[in-house]
């Protein structure tokens, strides 16, 4: 009764892709595709590195200490299930179909299933100075973070083998199209929509699918009238500073090599962070009357993630300004979020899809081509039209992610159970689901 | 013999174990309890969702004595527990009926 269908189409597209595939040891691109710079592929292989480090273990400690302790070994499975699961989808499609020559700028073709062809040759327009196999790589870490942050929505709730199908879909069927039409050549870009790091991949799409997981998958029981405090605050520090370390790697990595530009961008992300963490403790200390521990790291995940999206195209004053709307609208968020009545555990909505959206917004109104000659400019340094531009991938990727995923979530709840039992969410994730208990 | 049972402050610990030392108390068991009589709990916020925390961290102490020593251990007790705020806490008295020191197999007072 489990999910034999999605089992039964991997296998599918295995074999294809092992009869299709052809000398995938050797490489194919053409002659002259790029020299190998070795400053370029150090930073490259050190960013992937970082990012893993924001994935295990920053976001399974960032969400491991905020759940309750009946939970923690659960969400963060959840963070180290979904990186090998996405490393292993990411071989066998997601990259071909994410970055391989576009089909009518809606997807990659298959050519590199597998990785074929993805080797040591630069590829030229990509990353010129880098081997390809190191920008696939380094690719495959965002592919594995975005679906590691939506966890958080369905947090101390969801049934392990439904978070198992939900990755290899979603990796599928959101991720892959909409990395393709912002970063592999696919029509948001063709349009002239930027974003340097992931504001609109990683942010407002992990945002707007939580939003989605959350109302499908329901609330928590006892949500808002049991005691649901963190279990474990400090975790979810040591979880914030892996994030923010790992981050320099996130956005100084985008840069696809080792100079000016990736400079800039982990300024812009370290003064992005900062400036939004103080902006949440001032207005959470004048609104609620303390600065709380977990409104700051709250407040600098959410800097981070609105620096995402500009970070190799805005100066660093302008990030500070990002920062600090990201930090003031994020709280505001969360604050609303009460409101509204859905169950996002983690605030992957607030602080991602708000981070996200500020950053693009960020972008449209402050890139400066001084900063990237490579970038556009915003409407403060001459261009309003960027904007306009990046209102529409914004819009067009909360969109997307948010009917892709209801509609994955709803296809997968016909086909198996999402949402443990009742029994099962009172005595906890880890007990039910993996048989193991957190501390003795 | 009777088993003296308080509930105080947790803070006050170690004042009240060194009273009970000194006016000849061998030993005591101690357990981390929550509870509230009078004082009120407190409420914590964690990202703009607010729980109000009835239970309030206690400690308990548990001394078994003879039952000419009751009325010294209450006064002792009372004394070094006490703050005059709210919350101080209370001392229960239960009848003891049998003890046994495990090593010796001693019963009776001489086990106390």
């Amino acid at each position: 009764m489990k999910a034999d269908a999605w089992k039964g189409a991997t296998l599918l597209a295995v074999t294809a892709s092992l009869a299709g595939a052809s000398a995938w040891a050797q490489d194919k691109l053409p002659t002259g595709a790029g020299r190998v710079d070795s400053g370029d592929t150090a930073w490259m292989l050190a960013a992937s590195a970082l990012v893993v480090a924001m994935i295990v273990p920053g976001l399974a400690l960032f969400y491991g200490g905020m759940v309750r302790s009946k939970n923690v070994l659960g969400t963060m499975m959840h963070s180290f299930l979904i990186l090998c699961v996405v490393s292993m989808v990411w071989v066998l499609w997601g990259y071909s179909l994410t970055f391989a020559p576009d089909q009518g700028g809606v997807i990659g073709a298959l050519d590199w299933a597998l990785l074929s062809g993805v080797g040591a040759a630069p590829h030229p327009v990509y990353a010129p100075t880098v081997p390809h196999l190191a920008f696939a790589i380094f690719q495959l870490m965002f592919a594995a973070f975005t679906p590691a942050l939506i966890a958080g929505a369905f947090a101390e709730r969801i049934r392990f083998s439904a978070l198992l199908g939900f990755t290899i879909a979603w990796s599928l069927f959101v991720y892959a199209p909409l990395a393709h039409w912002m970063w592999g050549g696919g029509w948001l870009s063709k349009l002239g929509a930027v974003d340097f790091a992931g504001g609109t991949v990683v942010h407002i799409c992990s945002g707007a699918s939580a939003l989605a997981c959350a109302l499908v998958l329901g609330r928590r029981r006892g949500w808002r009238t049991e005691y649901m405090a963190p279990h474990n605050l400090p975790l979810v520090l040591a979880g914030t500073g892996l994030l923010w370390f790992g981050w320099f790697g996130f956005n100084g990595g985008s840069a696809r090599g080792a100079n000016g530009v990736a400079a800039g961008a982990l300024a812009a992300t370290h003064l992005a962070a900062a400036a939004a963490a103080l902006t949440w403790m001032a207005v959470e200390w004048s609104h609620r009357g303390k600065p709380t521990v977990l409104g700051i790291a709250s407040g600098a995940v959410a800097g981070m993630a609105s620096a995402t999206a500009g970070a190799g195209f805005v100066g660093p004053v302008s990030a500070v300004l990002i920062g600090a709307t990201a930090g003031a609208l994020a709280y505001l968020a969360i604050v609303w979020k009460g409101k509204f009545g859905y169950d996002d555990t983690l605030d992957v909505v607030g602080l991602h899809g708000v981070g996200g959206l500020v950053g693009m917004l960020g972008v449209g109104l402050l890139a400066s081509a001084a900063v990237n000659p490579a970038g556009p400019s915003g409407l403060v340094f001459g261009n309003p039209a960027q904007l306009g531009l990046q209102v529409l991938a914004a819009v067009v990727a909360a969109v997307f992610s948010f009917v892709g995923t209801y509609i994955i979530l709803k296809v997968l709840d016909g086909m198996i159970t999402l949402r443990v039992s009742t029994e099962e969410e009172a005595t906890g994730l880890d007990l039910s689901q993996h048989n193991e208990r957190a501390y003795s | 013999m009777k088993l003296v049972e308080a509930i105080i402050k947790p803070f006050k610990l170690d004042e009240v174990k060194d009273a009970l030392l000194e006016i000849g108390v061998q030993g005591m068991t101690v357990t981390e309890v929550k509870g509230f009589g009078r004082q009120k709990g407190h409420k914590e916020t964690y990202r703009g969702t607010e729980y109000t925390i009835e239970f309030v961290p206690k400690v308990k102490i548990e001394v078994a004595v003879t039952d000419a020593q009751v009325p010294k251990v209450l006064e002792t007790i009372t004394r070094a527990a006490k703050t005059g705020s709210i919350g101080d806490g209370k001392i229960f008295v239960r009848d003891l009926n049998a003890a046994v020191r495990i090593r010796t197999g001693e019963a009776g007072e001489g086990a106390l």
